[in-house]
């Protein structure tokens, strides 16, 4: 029997993000197998043994051809029913700025089911520049693993390739109508943004969106990059009320979930 | 047969990528309304019609954004829409190519043989032919690595990567023995070998006692062996010194010896675990573990390809990291660069130079490629901008390693298995350690265009990561890199005392056709040694499997005290390790250093308004904001970052050292940061070591360290040392680093020298500089009580310490009026030490609300970053700062760059116990931390004589590099 939360992260060739992904679940008292793809591709490893999947930020193959684009497809091609199984299960995903991209280049993001293939994508930032800058975001969906949050937290984000664009005007829609729309970038009043508030020009700010069924989550920034206080840019600014950044929330948030629905 | 097939964004959708090309070639002066990037693939293998559908489909097109086309018509070319194809040169590896095949085999298409790439610019503007090619050679390519596609529909019958083994060779043996001395020269010219004739001679006896003529292999194995760059056979070897005309000649037998190691010798600190000896030094973290620190140049590369010189600068940094010990993790990185001003004309350059600004572009977008990719924050550095370093960039990469106590050291063993990982071998950087051993021209780039690579730093990344995972399970007795020399040095360093029996033909190689001494000698990226026990070897071999990393073994560490190299069988080189590493002759060489005859600044009568000097400070490119840099760099990767390279509330202000923790959760740090002075050493190498040392330690102290635990690292970047001159301000340098590291208690850990950083045209050698650069790494024991450099809160009390100074020579402020000075800051040691000491017990007792460096425009910068930084004003009272010397001026108070001294931001409250701390010291509460958004300066007779926003002052700051 199964008795505390266990949550598996994937990595390929040019994952980085991993060890502080694993931190941020174990800090809150989950299990973390970092586990190569290749170990699930070869069925030595078994997505069913997990609560949570997460697929962290990096380089997965060097962004080669486009970012994510080599492990989305090995996703979808290789481990598509598994990961159709977990979803279904009521178990939880996450991606992280490349773990986003892949979610949606596989097509498991946004998930409307309309068709098969890609219902939106991330492309080259408007300013053809990676940028490391940090970010004030609106949390606006019902998502399972934004819930509580703040109504605005900040948080960074380092990428070249985080435009959020939908396919069509009624896949924006329905991001918004069925409130999959996660997180947007903001003014730090929370007004509408420019550059550099929106750092890459993504649609409509989009920063973060969840599937319908609000467990599978996909955003650019880092929370686990503000996880912990001191890794606020101006923590010296500031009191220090807890050991938590803004970001901790969402993986709580995550384990929380899995213990009040899967685990009882 | 091979596809072609073109992707291109779909109409209406945004092309940043085209769109900053065509950016950067408005800025080279011609007018083009945008450029359209069309991304080229051939592929060639046993492909069908639908199966290349697929392929374009799935794998090459984001469906949302691009179309593709594998029907090819001709590109539209008119007068004012060029079209330009772009592919890498045979031999260049573009790593797109092989997850492209990964990619492809993933859909399940198994036909795919091989893949190559290439991009297309349509560029929309009237450019004439000449035009174009300006535009081509000087945006869009590097003709070392690339070239233009002359006829791009035309696709070619075989893409040239499967061509079969040659499996004839014939083994070429050089006539040594019967040469005369001009013909010895001439053998280590025309063979790149960078020989001196007394070394050649050497060889010759030496073979002579073998009796027999060495082949092409063994002499190479000597050079790249006895090369500068290997064995830094001017600090190892004897100098005759003296200073002056008439001064006493003095005998400095290795100057590493008698300054460098001579100062650790002396420190004998516990805390340094091992020094020197290693790739690079490591010093004792916690409990548990240590870290590494290890600084190098990557500069004669640089020069030639910006890109990649500075990426496999990174690389390779990492890769020593990766070969401390029995391999350390990397932390973060940390690059130093030196280039000329981006403003420079074009006609001021030397001919066959790249101009400035390309370099500067090339160089960051390099380590941001490397760095970022490798998932390793790049959390601190510089930029020096001096108009010498047009023909001669300075690039120096460093890496921060946590390597678990108790692996710090190696051995390999008689039996262990001689094993390559990672990348393949190719013709890359064909004598590239020899290369760096010698002077550039302006035909380098022909004769040395094999010394030019680009890396892959997701290789890189799978050995570190497969790397740890054999390091924990005690799988490997030994390793390390493959640096300049490749196999030749790596395997040459390890079986010093063993020997080694090798098979060139074992390493996997990237296209067939290579001789054996260039697989010998390659300088391959992304490739790491190690002796494997044959016990271990089956399960070293599956855990590079599990990453998906090539693992070879190419032959044993035998004990039989040789080296012997065979191809398909047969014996190409059979050598004496003792010869190879013992048998160098001891070369002397003549130094003298001149004290430089300078003149006094000459400084107007009166002062008067000193806003514009303020602003011309902040607008120096040295001092200007890297916020533009910084930002392309993943600093926070990891998680770890404490005290970040841009600090607060807008993220934007200049950051002292940057802190990391050495591990996620824990309070422990490490504090890292840099000193680098170039003017100074136009004055006297000696205070610049001096200044340099004390800059990097200041801004260790400035973020709350400890000066009990703060090691160094020395890079000298030098002209040719055979120059009795330049050897001379080289001596005087070292002496300088000596006397600094053994006051401060500092000790050297590692380090690094670039030497012959010249640049001969038309018989008129340039030489850089003599410039140093002192890296520090210090321990922090508590990140919580770190302290950053943005003013917090107003009413809080402005605090300097340490004693300004007469000292304006090599300023910035005197730069700015076209003079150089000829005073030089110079450190008063045990001052220093005291100031620092007790910063540092401000700091721990939690009394700093703010602590800044004063280094490059003094004390005015210093308090107008720290102003617009936090955002506040400031009034600041010039009469109070401590001062010592005749010239009591404002202009002297404000921009004289005295060593030692820091500003503090203190809370009204806390006074009285930072007075008690600095007893007997120089420091005065100088101004207030003001609300509004004035930053006034009042002068001696007590009227103002600066008064300015600082939001003023933030925009001249951050304009120059934007």
């Amino acid at each position: 029997m199964i008795n505390n939360v266990k949550v598996i992260i994937i990595r390929s060739a040019g994952t980085n993000c991993n060890e502080e992904t694993a931190f941020a679940f174990r800090h809150l008292g989950a299990s973390v197998d970092q586990v190569h793809i290749k170990a699930l591709t070869a069925k030595e490893k078994r997505l069913d043994d997990y609560h949570i999947l997460a697929l962290p930020g990096g380089f997965s193959y060097g962004d080669d051809i486009a970012s994510g684009r080599i492990l989305a497809n090995e996703l979808r091609l290789k481990l598509a029913e598994d990961i159709q199984r977990f979803i279904a299960g009521g178990k939880l995903i996450i991606g992280i700025c490349n773990g986003f991209q892949i979610l949606t280049k596989a097509g498991i993001l946004p998930g409307l089911g309309w068709s098969i293939g890609q219902e939106a994508t991330l492309f080259y930032n408007d300013s053809a520049k990676f940028e490391d800058r940090w970010v004030h975001l609106k949390v606006e969906s019902r998502c399972a693993w934004t819930k509580n949050l703040a109504p605005q937290i900040y948080l960074p984000v380092a990428h070249g390739e985080g435009k959020f664009i939908p396919r069509d005007k009624k896949v924006l829609e329905a991001l918004s109508a069925n409130g999959q729309i996660a997180l947007r970038y903001c003014a730090p009043d929370g007004a509408k943004p420019s550059y550099p508030e929106n750092p890459n020009g993504s649609v409509e700010d989009i920063a973060g969106i969840c599937d319908t069924t609000g467990r599978v989550l996909g955003l650019m920034p880092h929370p686990e990059r503000h996880f912990l206080f001191e890794q606020h840019p101006f923590w010296t600014r500031l009191p220090r009320k807890s050991e938590f950044g803004e970001g901790a929330k969402i993986f709580e948030n995550g384990v929380n979930y899995v213990k009040e629905n899967l685990l009882k | 047969m091979i596809w072609r097939v073109e992707v291109k964004q779909k109409d209406g959708i945004l092309d940043p990528i085209g769109e900053s090309i065509a950016r950067d070639i408005i800025d080279l002066g011609f007018d083009v309304a945008g450029v359209r990037v069309v991304s080229v693939y051939l592929l060639e293998g046993d492909i069908t019609r639908e199966e290349i559908k697929r392929i374009g489909d799935e794998l090459l097109v984001d469906p949302v954004v691009e179309q593709y086309s594998f029907d090819l018509k001709l590109p539209l070319q008119s007068s004012d829409h060029r079209v330009v194809e772009i592919a890498y040169n045979p031999g260049v590896m573009d790593p797109v190519e092989a997850s492209t095949i990964k990619g492809i085999r993933d859909l399940g298409i198994t036909g795919i043989s091989a893949v190559r790439t290439a991009r297309q610019y349509h560029i929309n503007g009237k450019l004439s032919d000449k035009d174009l090619e300006a535009v081509t050679q000087r945006v869009l390519m590097n003709k070392l690595i690339q070239h233009v596609v002359k006829d791009p529909v035309h696709v070619p019958t075989s893409l040239g990567v499967t061509a079969p083994a040659a499996s004839k060779f014939d083994v070429v043996v050089v006539d040594l023995l019967g040469a005369r001395d001009r013909k010895l020269a001439e053998i280590s010219k025309q063979g790149q070998l960078y020989l001196n004739l007394e070394e050649m001679r050497t060889i010759q006896k030496h073979f002579k006692k073998e009796g027999r003529n060495p082949t092409d292999v063994e002499l190479e194995t000597v050079a790249q062996t006895w090369s500068e760059h290997c064995r830094h056979k001017t600090f190892r070897g004897i100098i005759r010194y003296r200073e002056g005309k008439r001064g006493k000649p003095k005998i400095i037998r290795s100057l590493f010896k008698t300054s460098i190691a001579a100062a650790t010798l002396k420190l004998n600190k516990k805390w340094c675990v091992s020094v020197f000896h290693d790739n690079a030094g490591v010093i004792s973290f916690d409990k548990d573990y240590n870290v590494c620190f290890k600084v190098e140049t990557h500069n004669h590369p640089s020069a030639l390809e910006p890109f990649g010189g500075a990426n496999t600068g990174v690389g390779g940094v990492i890769r020593d990291t990766l070969g401390t010990g029995l391999a350390a993790k990397p932390l973060c990185n940390t690059d130093v660069f030196c280039f000329a001003p981006p403003d420079v004309p074009m006609s001021d350059l030397p001919a066959g130079a790249l101009h400035p600004k390309r370099v500067m572009k090339g160089v960051v977008a390099g380590v941001r490629d490397y760095g970022n990719k490798m998932g390793i924050p790049t959390v601190n550095g510089a930029i020096v901008f001096d108009k010498h370093f047009a023909g001669n960039p300075l690039v120096f990469c460093g890496n921060v390693g946590l390597i678990p106590k108790g692996m710090e050291t190696k051995k390999v063993n008689k039996g262990d298995l001689v094993v390559a990982v990672g990348g393949r071998t190719g013709r890359d950087g064909i004598h590239g350690a020899t290369f760096s051993s010698g002077e550039l021209t302006s035909e380098s780039e022909t004769v040395s265009s094999g010394a030019v690579q680009i890396g892959n730093p997701i290789e890189e990344k799978k050995v570190l990561d497969a790397l740890l995972k054999a390091r924990d399970a005690g799988l490997y007795s030994a390793i390390t890199d493959c640096g300049a020399g490749g196999f030749s040095s790596a395997v040459g360093e390890m079986g010093e005392k063993t020997g080694a029996r090798i098979d060139l033909d074992k390493a996997p190689l990237k296209y067939q056709g290579l001789k054996y001494h260039e697989i010998w000698i390659s300088e391959s990226q992304e490739r790491m040694v190690m002796a494997v026990p044959p016990v271990h070897i089956e399960a070293l071999l599956e855990v590079f499997e599990s990453e998906n990393v090539e693992a070879a073994v190419l032959g044993e560490f035998d004990g039989s005290g040789r080296l012997q190299l065979y191809f398909h069988g047969q014996q190409v080189a059979d050598m004496d390790m003792a010869f190879l590493h013992d048998g160098l002759p001891q070369i002397t060489k003549e130094a003298v250093y001149h004290q430089p005859a300078l003149k006094k600044e000459k400084l107007s009568k009166k002062v008067a308004d000193l806003t514009p000097d303020l602003c011309g400070a902040l607008s120096h490119y040295n001092v200007s904001s890297k916020e533009s840099v910084i930002r392309i760099y993943d600093h926070e990767v990891q998680g770890t970052s404490i005290v970040k390279p841009l600090a607060g509330p807008a993220t934007d202000g200049p950051s002292d050292a940057a802190v990391i923790r050495g591990r996620l959760g824990s309070a422990a740090g490490i504090a890292v940061s840099n000193g680098i002075n170039v003017r100074f050493g136009k004055l006297d190498p000696f205070w610049m070591a001096a200044s340099c040392v004390d800059e990097a330690i200041r801004q260790i102290i400035a973020v709350g360290g400890t000066l009990d635990r703060i090691a160094l690292l020395d890079n000298f970047c030098w002209g040719n040392p055979d120059k009795p001159d330049r050897l001379g301000s080289l001596v005087r340098c070292a002496e300088g680093c000596y006397k600094a590291a053994v006051s401060f208690g500092a000790p050297f850990i590692s380090g690094k020298d670039s030497l012959y950083n010249e640049y001969t045209h038309k018989g008129k050698s340039l030489a850089i500089p003599g410039t140093i650069l002192i890296s520090a790494i210090g321990h922090v024991e508590d990140v919580s009580r770190c302290v950053t450099m943005d003013f917090k809160k107003a009413g809080n009390g402005i605090y300097v310490v340490g004693t300004t100074k007469d000292e304006l020579g090599g300023s910035i402020y005197l730069e700015n009026l076209g003079q150089l000075g000829n005073q030089p800051p110079q450190v008063d040691f045990k001052k220093a030490s005291l100031i620092y000491r007790a910063v540092e017990k401000a700091a721990r007792q939690r009394l700093l609300a703010s602590a800044h460096d004063c280094s490059e425009g003094g004390l005015a910068v210093a308090l107008a970053e720290m102003a617009f930084a936090g955002g506040l004003g400031a009034t600041v009272l010039l009469d109070k700062v401590p001062f010592k010397g005749k010239q009591r001026r404002e202009d002297v108070l404000l921009f004289s760059e005295s060593n030692s001294r820091l500003i503090l931001e203190v809370a009204p409250e806390h006074e009285k116990t930072l007075g008690s701390l600095f007893k007997g010291l120089p420091w005065a509460r100088v101004g207030t931390v003001e609300n509004g958004p004035e930053f006034i300066v009042y002068g001696l007779n007590k009227k103002p004589v600066i008064n300015v926003f600082i939001g003023e002052l933030k925009e001249v700051w951050k304009s120059p590099l934007k």
